[in-house]
């Protein structure tokens, strides 16, 4: 009996040190899953917003989870909205490109694709960039998202359901692979018609880049 | 008296487990090692909790119950007693009920399995059938 109690210790003393020691450790990226077939994606290429006889396209790379693209969704993109997206010149093209280093992205991209099934896609996108401090907790932010749900109108069963089963997952994938054959590293990355966009990623370039634009297809 | 030494040690190892679980989802621990298994997605599903309580959370309660239950039936006093063989029956078929919920959820609703709810899973599996048994064949005697 005695050592079944010195065996008892010793599984509580290994099993209690490593989880101590795992709480003490700083949180790694997450190792990326396996990719999904992209036949699954049903040839879907982004949510835009515009008109789609806007002479310029300009295609966004995007990781809800990256503070710069919160910062450009917040500060450049309503001036873009309003005066380039509003009056026609642009159309815009969001595409996912959630980085393996960031925890919940996917996860957020998922709601994001979720919202968009019943057509809330850029109401959902404003919620997760509006109230970006959700990415800086670390915690899980299902709650959370489902109250941005709510707060703009989805049908949360019909929301549940679709981020229970994973159901754009194929989607956010294609997106990626779809992003890694452009040659995009990093986030926010733009595609002005197709080309890269090496500019600052400011409403005043993109401003000046449609005036200039426009003014070639006149 | 093999039988609650057993159940003993595996609701020690599930106690870890769920206590692992049950850090993740509070935020204590940065990720969830869990190879190719689907951990996180599962931890992260609206069926990792139940009445706002994390699941895991449940899990630790349920275990550190059956560990004090079988802690207290390896005692000599109560090594023949059959209420204990009957206490730890009943947990551990709430435990064991539990658990075919929660697989049936990743299974079937979630289509993706987490390593460490099978690996808790099959100990409180185990714990059941070993309690079982011995409700059905006491110890006699502590030795």
């Amino acid at each position: 009996m005695k050592r079944f109690y010195m065996l008892l210790v010793a599984v509580a003393v290994i099993g209690g040190g490593a989880l101590w020691y795992g709480s003490q450790r700083p949180a790694a990226p997450p190792a990326p899953s396996a990719p999904l077939p992209v036949a699954a994606a049903e040839a879907f290429h982004g949510y835009t917003l515009g008109s789609d006889s806007a002479p310029i396209e300009v295609t966004e790379y995007s990781d809800f989870e990256c503070p710069f693209c919160a910062s450009f969704a917040t500060v450049q993109m309503p001036v873009i909205r309003e005066q380039l997206i509003a009056t026609g010149k642009l159309r815009w093209r969001f595409r996912d490109f959630p980085l393996p280093s960031h925890k919940y992205s996917r996860y957020a991209a998922m709601a994001a694709q979720c919202a968009g099934e019943q057509g809330k896609f850029w109401e959902m996108h404003d919620q997760l960039f509006n109230n970006h401090q959700w990415a800086q907790t670390g915690k899980n932010p299902r709650s959370l998202f489902r109250d941005f749900g709510r707060a703009i109108g989805l049908d949360l069963d019909k929301y549940d359901a679709c981020m229970d089963g994973q159901r754009y997952a194929a989607r956010l994938e294609a997106s990626v692979q779809e992003g890694e054959a452009l040659g995009v590293r990093g986030t926010p990355s733009f595609f002005v018609n197709g080309r890269p966009y090496t500019g600052r990623g400011t409403s005043d370039d993109f401003k000046a880049l449609a005036d200039s634009l426009t003014k070639k297809h006149k | 008296m093999i039988r609650r030494q057993a159940i003993v040690l595996l609701a020690l190892v599930g106690l870890l487990v769920a206590t692992y679980l049950w850090l993740y989802k509070i935020g204590m621990l940065g990720e969830l090692q869990c190879g190719t298994g689907s951990c996180e997605y599962v931890q992260t599903s609206r069926f990792a909790e139940l009445f706002g309580i994390p699941v895991a959370f449940y899990g630790v309660v349920g275990y550190a119950g059956l560990l004090g239950l079988g802690l207290a039936g390896l005692q000599p006093r109560f090594a023949a007693n059959r209420r204990v063989g009957a206490l730890l029956a009943t947990l551990a078929t709430a435990g064991f009920a539990f658990t075919l919920y929660l697989t049936a959820i990743e299974l079937f609703v979630l289509h993706a399995l987490c390593r460490w709810c099978v690996v808790s899973a099959v100990i409180m599996t185990a714990i059941w059938v070993l309690s079982i048994v011995g409700l059905r064949h006491p110890p006699s005697m502590a030795r």
